[in-house]
């Protein structure tokens, strides 16, 4: 825990306008000069339901949500439907400011909208008392009647930020140059006037004893705020797709959203159809007649896309898929996190798995990796899976701009052109070998594409003949199920080529490990590192690489420890499980620290769990996180 | 240029391009219905000028998905009752590809009827074969969606609880903008009506009647047939929906008495087809999106340049 660190939470309900106010806020921290990383907590719901955005800012790197937070801006939930106690929400009115107090840090700030939220009900819950015995410093404002007076009550957002520059003795600027990009005419004046009239007021009327202010820091490079849809889609873009297929799901819904909203002004094809199986078989169709195509969903519709998938690996055709996981199983928590999909996504769909998943650890690995994908996917003609979650779906950071300073890169792999066909070999009738294993390399085939000359062939799921025949021939079964297959083992050997998509952090030469992978990574770098500070020896690898699996990386770093323990979003250890899968060995070392409750890990939850898990304190966690010790333990 | 020269090549084509030079056996049955949809596909298509290689003939799984094994088209053989969705991309992909989609009553009136539901309601522009031979043919012998009610089979022991699907009301209903029924024991009305089905800019429906001799011999072979519009006892307008939702009607109730009605159902030519409707509101490319990979031209859009919003 820092004490040069910012962790503001603006809590109301869901339609009280937090995410584009909080979003706001973010850039502002941002143009200033810090950076930030957010983390978003909501409901299944249109409206009401209790509902937060943190944002963490400090002048060093930020790469994870903090643990807790240290300033409470609760605007009370003005979508509140049930006002009796008794009902089976609770009275949702007060909940920004109740259920956000067990969270707040020694020393932190809280301001409410005395306002909206009920004397009573504020009374209610000692606030006083707590205050005392946490050292909170308090401040109830009427941002609702300040609102009304200037504006209109949405705005009582504008006027919870202003008490919170006053409070934090930010500059005015760049909140102001937000509201002028984003709003204009009266709604502009109006807020103008309510952030002013906020910052006053508070500065008028209070004496500040906080020691809480916003920190100060400063940026060499012009930085972007992104989420993890963000550089998928964007990564997408650079890799030269332009077809997407979906159909609306939670919180896979972001990136379809993006690219709809971009793709018209590229000239590429947007369509929303009518379930994940059209979806899905949309991109094969798209990739099959010549376009970089991809689809995706969340857990429940990318079940649906299971048999389209197997489709893309028998026909070879070139596809990337998205799963953005979320709290399962079946419906589960739509809006919650969780990293419990990863044995779905490695073998779902009928016959040996050919496919390559990817899981990015944060937004720049997103980019890059979604970049990855594609160009794995049309250079070996195989479906390349993007798996990640809900928290890096929407966690916002900023990113050097220059970072995606490159390239387009939309060649289209191992697809022949007119003039290549003529070369290439055809059996007797003059139809193309499209799946001629005599002459593969690496297991590739080079493809035609429908409407070019001399490239005539039958792309089935059956399995079939070199030119594309149905085929039960045992002999050309076997060449052409390790051809497939043979694919698999040549991108590992590329992947390996090239730089790692591993990240390696920690104490070289410590001889405890933690590994991770996927939208864990940020909380657990920082663990490791708080680690190091403290005197332990450790050190963290996070593996993006789930197939084909870096056997040769994740060997070299467990043969260097003595013990390690692998850190997931799941009830299961799902992904212990995948490297002793793939290594065969190791169980004896892997212990497991798991989280499954809706909410991402928190860096102290880490530190805690390695205390007590390696560092053999006698001791149960204090955090709903579970340890699973390793085999023979 | 274009990278793909197989289209639109003006030359004489003779039906035998459209046979595989090595021909694989077809698993049809002696006396299966699915020949004639073969045949009639192979008279059509050189009569509308379309040459093997700028065809992509999609197919779903059953009997009629070994369709494309024996038509030389480009071919995709995709997953039950997925033929329409991989089909219509590829349209968008590349509109210039002549699109024939093609599957059996259990593929797409049952496992892919939400595809077919959609497919219509969009009106994409391709052709829609649907092999009906009222009963699950390959898996051998199982009640389908159109199978008439009272049918027994292994799997509806006592004779199916369930009223057929009605395939043409419902194609009409969902939107397709050309909907008719032909007969594979009438292979010149059938010729006629599949060159018609592709000459049309829109989603056209051909509810194509399959005797299967093995699996369902109790059934009619589609004889005799009746074309509605050459009998005088069928006078409705084919562009008038409401005439031709009548007709549809005592069609499909009809066909489990012995009568065989076939014909054209439904044409709407004004009705502009997705791809028009997609253009229309600035959501599609001007030039085929599968041209762009091979023009070392094209600029290009880069996510750097989206980058303001986000500073």
């Amino acid at each position: 825990m820092s004490d040069d660190e910012l962790i503001w939470r603006i809590a109301g309900g869901s339609g009280d306008g937090i995410d584009s106010t909080s979003q706001n806020f973010a850039k502002a921290l941002m143009r200033s000069g810090l950076d930030v990383f957010t983390h978003r907590h909501y409901p299944s719901r249109i409206r009401g339901g209790h509902t937060y955005v943190e944002i963490r800012a400090a002048a060093h790197e930020v790469q994870s949500r903090g643990d807790g937070y240290n300033f409470l801006l609760a605007l009370g939930d003005s979508f509140a439907r049930n006002p009796q106690e008794e009902a089976y929400y609770g009275n949702e009115e007060i909940k920004p400011l109740s259920e956000n107090l067990d969270e707040l840090r020694e020393g932190g700030i809280i301001v409410y909208d005395e306002g909206l939220l009920d004397e009573e009900e504020v009374a209610d819950l000692d606030l006083e008392k707590r205050a005392e015995e946490n050292d909170w410093h308090v401040f109830p404002m009427d941002l609702r009647g300040l609102a009304k007076e200037h504006g209109r009550e949405v705005m009582r957002n504008t006027a919870g930020v202003g008490v919170t520059a006053a409070l934090l003795d930010m500059d005015l600027e760049h909140i102001e140059d937000l509201m002028e990009d984003a709003m204009s005419g009266d709604v502009l004046e109006s807020n103008l006037e309510i952030l002013h009239e906020a910052y006053e007021t508070t500065n008028e009327e209070y004496d500040f004893e906080h020691d809480l202010r916003a920190p100060v820091g400063e940026h060499d490079t012009e930085q972007a705020l992104l989420s993890g849809s963000n550089a998928i889609a964007y990564g997408a873009i650079d890799a030269g797709c332009r077809f997407i297929a979906g159909y609306p799901m939670t919180p896979w819904t972001d990136v379809f959203t993006i690219l709809s909203q971009n793709f018209p002004d590229m000239g590429g094809v947007s369509e929303q159809v009518e379930d994940e199986i059209a979806a899905a078989a949309l991109a094969v169709g798209a990739s099959h007649a010549g376009v970089k195509a991809m689809s995706g969903s969340s857990g429940g519709g990318f079940a649906l896309m299971s048999e389209p998938l197997g489709l893309a690996e028998m026909t070879e055709t070139p596809l990337v898929l998205l799963e953005s996981m979320r709290a399962g199983p079946s419906t589960g928590m739509p809006t919650k996190p969780e990293q419990a999909d990863l044995e779905f996504v490695l073998y779902t769909s009928q016959g040996d798995s050919q496919r390559v998943v990817f899981a990015p650890g944060n937004i720049e690995e997103a980019y890059e990796q979604t970049r990855l994908a594609f160009e794995i996917a049309w250079d070996y003609q195989i479906p390349a899976i993007i798996i990640y979650d809900q928290k890096l779906s929407g966690e916002n950071t900023n990113v050097d701009v220059e970072f995606f300073d490159r390239e387009p890169k939309p060649d289209l792999g191992s697809t022949l052109t007119e003039a290549e066909l003529r070369e290439a070999a055809h059996d007797n009738s003059g139809k193309f070998k499209r799946f001629n294993y005599e002459e593969a390399e690496n297991g590739v085939a080079p493809r035609s594409l429908p409407g070019q000359k001399g490239g005539r062939y039958l792309a089935t799921g059956n399995e079939h003949s070199p030119v594309g025949h149905i085929s039960e021939d045992p002999d050309n079964r076997t060449f052409q199920m390790d051809r497939r297959l043979e694919k698999l083992e040549a991108i590992r050997e590329e992947l390996d080529e090239r730089d790692s998509t591993q990240t390696y952090f920690g104490d070289e030469d410590a001889e405890y490990g933690i590994v991770t992978w996927g939208s864990s990574q940020g909380a657990v770098q920082e663990a490791v590192a708080r680690l190091n500070e403290q005197g332990h020896s450790v050190k963290g690898l996070s593996v993006s690489d789930m197939l084909p699996f870096p056997k040769t990386e994740v060997t070299e770093f467990l043969e260097s420890v003595d013990e390690a323990m692998v850190v997931e979003m799941n009830a299961t250890a799902q992904f212990r499980g995948h490297i002793q899968r793939e290594l065969g060995r190791f169980g004896e070392k892997l212990s497991s620290l798991l989280k499954y409750n809706g909410n991402p890990f928190e860096p102290a939850e880490i530190v805690e769990g390695y205390e007590v898990n390696l560092a053999d304190e006698d001791r149960e966690p204090t955090a709903q996180v579970r340890i699973e010790p390793a085999a023979g333990d | 240029m274009s990278a793909f020269n197989a289209i639109g090549e003006q030359r004489e084509i003779d039906r035998d391009e459209y046979t595989p030079g090595v021909e694989p056996q077809p698993t049809w049955c002696p006396g299966c219905g699915d020949f004639g949809v073969l045949k009639a596909l192979k008279q059509a298509l050189p009569e509308v000028g379309k040459t093997p290689e700028e065809v992509l003939t999609v197919t779903g799984i059953g009997c009629s998905g070994k369709l494309n094994s024996y038509l030389d088209t480009y071919g995709f053989h995709t997953i039950h009752g997925r033929s329409l969705p991989v089909a219509r991309a590829a349209k968008l992909a590349n509109p210039e590809l002549e699109v024939i989609a093609a599957g059996g009553d259990g593929d797409g009136y049952g496992i892919g009827g939400n595809h077919w539901i959609h497919t219509a309601r969009e009106n994409h522009d391709m052709t829609y074969i649907v092999f009906n031979n009222e009963i699950f043919g390959l898996t051998k012998g199982q009640t389908s969606p159109t199978s008439p009610k009272g049918h027994k089979s292994k799997t509806q022991p006592s004779g199916s609880a369930k009223t057929p699907l009605r395939p043409l009301s419902m194609s009409l209903n969902a939107g397709a903008s050309y909907v008719a029924r032909t007969a594979a024991v009438n292979p010149n009305q059938a010729k006629e009506i599949i060159k018609e089905a592709i000459e049309h800019d829109g989603f056209a429906h051909i509810d194509f009647l399959t005797q299967c001799p093995t699996w369902n011999k109790d059934a009619r072979q589609y004889v005799p047939y009746i074309d509605v519009q050459e009998s005088d006892d069928y006078d409705f307008d084919v562009h008038d929906r409401a005439e031709a939702a009548e007709i549809m009607r005592e069609t499909e109730n009809v066909l489990n008495e012995g009568t065989v009605l076939t014909g054209r159902y439904y044409i709407d030519e004004d009705r502009p087809s997705y791809q028009q409707e997609k253009t229309a509101v600035g959501e599609m490319p001007d030039e085929p999106l599968a041209e762009r990979y091979f023009d070392d031209d094209a600029e290009w859009e880069r996510s750097y340049d989206l980058l303001e919003r986000h500073t």
